[in-house]
């Protein structure tokens, strides 16, 4: 699988993520919320931040279904959804993510037939590669 | 001042292609200096003269080695776009933008590509994971079919578009290159039954929702409006030219903006209707970006053809047909011709205002060429003298 990239603006968000917490980078200046995080609040052009905890909520916005070709540790998978969840705190908030059965079930383990668009779901934490992010289950 | 100098002020005199299949022998270079010659030739231009150069920054084929090779002189402008498919437009643009400003005479834009026969972008994970990619990627949407497909399932959602008016766009697409002899889908009919029952590469889009993977190369030449009359190719002037990179877009995967289905083509719209002497009912003929079928009722509603969510049912009842609202992608387009990063279209575009295309468009006088839509992008309005 490929391993999430940790760079300097994003590397907050996966140590949080391994405590289980899903926070999001907010301007300290103007509290602006960014995803995918950056060095600059494009709002005021503040340059110091904090993380602030989610709810960890949110609804499907859209998803795909990948099917081969695809690299080969995807290809084993597939099909398998990929959703694009927007978070309950703000729509602009669109995280890409797996959706899962369950905490730590593999990325096919939800019959894409289903998903549909707006239903609720709430962050489960995965590890990828000695990494953790956010995955998505479905909410009742 | 004249505050739309570039208006009529350059035009292109010149187009070359080497033929397109999945596999050629040539290098990309080689391939490059066939089409440049070519081009030069139909413009009756000596490479000597050939002073300017403009490209995408994907192309691996450098202007030193090019000019070198098909044996331009001093060469004063040299401009390179970013950002994939959403180059080719703009090559156009900046190479008016020079010999509009004197900042050369003979400009020659190219595209060389070897994608039948050679790897994948995607497939290249040691440089796959640049921001916002690794946002991305690491979860599965690894392809830019898996990114478009999103914004494909949610447009379905918003605007109720159907997987057959997916098949129709297709479908005209095909319908162009079954006349067109030089497409890779020549005599190759599409139905919708063949449509509909195609394997999905990443749901909801099917096998014929993406386009050719192709060999080939081509290019144009171009000059300013008054040395245009003595050349032996019949000019097709660069009436208005735009870029768009919108405020807060974030490339292919533009899920973070207010609305990620009004992309890249909405910006540069602006820029190029503000610079034009007509508006979108007064064209004739399209060129649209077609990497995927959903890019083009996203662009025809960006470029104004309709209103928002309305690009789907503009496919409706032959409507990007021949003989439809707007005849669209004339020599099969990405889909059907041949999948080249767009630049087949821009001389297709040429071809329609000169009279020459083998789908040709009745008393075409304008025409409409666009770059990829959901990525930064580029446009320009093409006008027989």
């Amino acid at each position: 699988m490929l391993k999430p990239l940790v760079d300097a603006d994003g590397a907050p968000y996966f140590e949080y993520a391994a405590k289980g917490e899903l926070r999001m980078q907010t301007c300290a200046n103007c509290g602006e919320v960014l995803f995918p995080p950056r060095p600059m609040c494009p709002r005021c052009q503040g340059i110091e931040f904090e993380w602030k905890l989610m709810s960890g909520r949110g609804h499907v916005w859209s998803f795909a279904v990948p099917r081969p070709p695809l690299l080969p540790d995807y290809a084993a998978l597939a099909p398998y959804p990929v959703v694009v969840v927007e978070l309950a705190e703000d729509r602009r908030l669109r995280l890409v993510g797996n959706l899962v059965a369950a905490e730590g079930a593999a990325i096919d383990s939800v019959d894409p037939a289903t998903i549909e668009i707006g239903q609720p779901v709430r962050a489960v934490f995965q590890e990828i590669e000695g990494l953790f992010v956010a995955a998505w289950t479905p909410d009742e | 001042m004249n505050p739309t100098p570039l208006k009529d002020r350059a035009a292109i005199v010149g187009i070359g292609q080497t033929e397109f299949a999945k596999h050629l022998e040539p290098s990309e270079k080689a391939l490059a200096c066939r089409a440049i010659a070519m081009a030069l030739d139909d413009a009756g231009i000596a490479a000597h003269e050939v002073d300017a150069f403009a490209a995408y920054t994907m192309e691996a084929t450098d202007e030193v080695e090019i000019a070198k090779a098909v044996g331009a002189g001093d060469v004063t402008f040299f401009s390179r776009v970013g950002f994939g498919g959403g180059g080719s437009c703009a090559t156009i643009g900046h190479l008016a933008m020079a010999i509009a400003t004197g900042q050369a005479s003979v400009g020659v834009a190219w595209r060389s590509r070897k994608r039948g026969s050679g790897p994948r972008p995607w497939t290249d994970t040691v440089n796959q994971l640049a921001t916002p990619a690794q946002w991305t990627r690491p979860f599965g949407l690894l392809r830019p079919v898996d990114e478009i497909a999103v914004l494909t399932r949610r447009y379905m959602h918003e605007y109720g578009m159907t997987r057959e008016q997916l098949g129709a766009v297709a479908i005209a697409c095909r319908n162009r290159a079954n006349a067109n002899p030089a497409a890779i889908m020549y005599e190759r009919p599409l139905t919708m039954d063949d449509y509909l029952s195609a394997r999905m590469i990443s749901d909801p889009l099917c096998l014929f929702d993406n386009c050719l993977e192709t060999d080939g190369a081509l290019a144009v030449v171009m000059v300013s409006a008054e040395r245009a009359r003595d050349c032996r190719g019949e000019p097709v002037y660069v009436h208005a030219f735009g870029q768009g990179l919108p405020a807060q877009h974030h490339g292919m995967v533009n899920y973070w903006n207010d609305d990620p289905l009004a992309g890249p083509s909405w910006t540069a719209a602006k820029q190029l209707w503000k610079h034009a002497d007509f508006g979108p009912a007064d064209v004739d003929v399209a060129q649209i970006y077609d990497a995927f079928t959903p890019l083009i009722p996203l662009s025809l509603e960006g470029y104004g053809f309709c209103g928002k969510g309305e690009g789907a049912a503009f496919a409706d009842d032959g409507g990007l047909e021949l003989s439809g609202r707007l005849p669209v992608n004339t020599s099969g387009g990405g889909l059907s011709e041949a999948y080249v990063h767009g630049f087949n279209l821009i001389n297709e575009g040429v071809r329609q205002l000169r009279g020459t295309s083998t789908n040709q468009v009745a008393g075409a006088s304008t025409c409409l060429v666009t770059a990829g839509e959901a990525v930064p992008t580029s446009a320009v309005l093409l006008r027989r003298g």
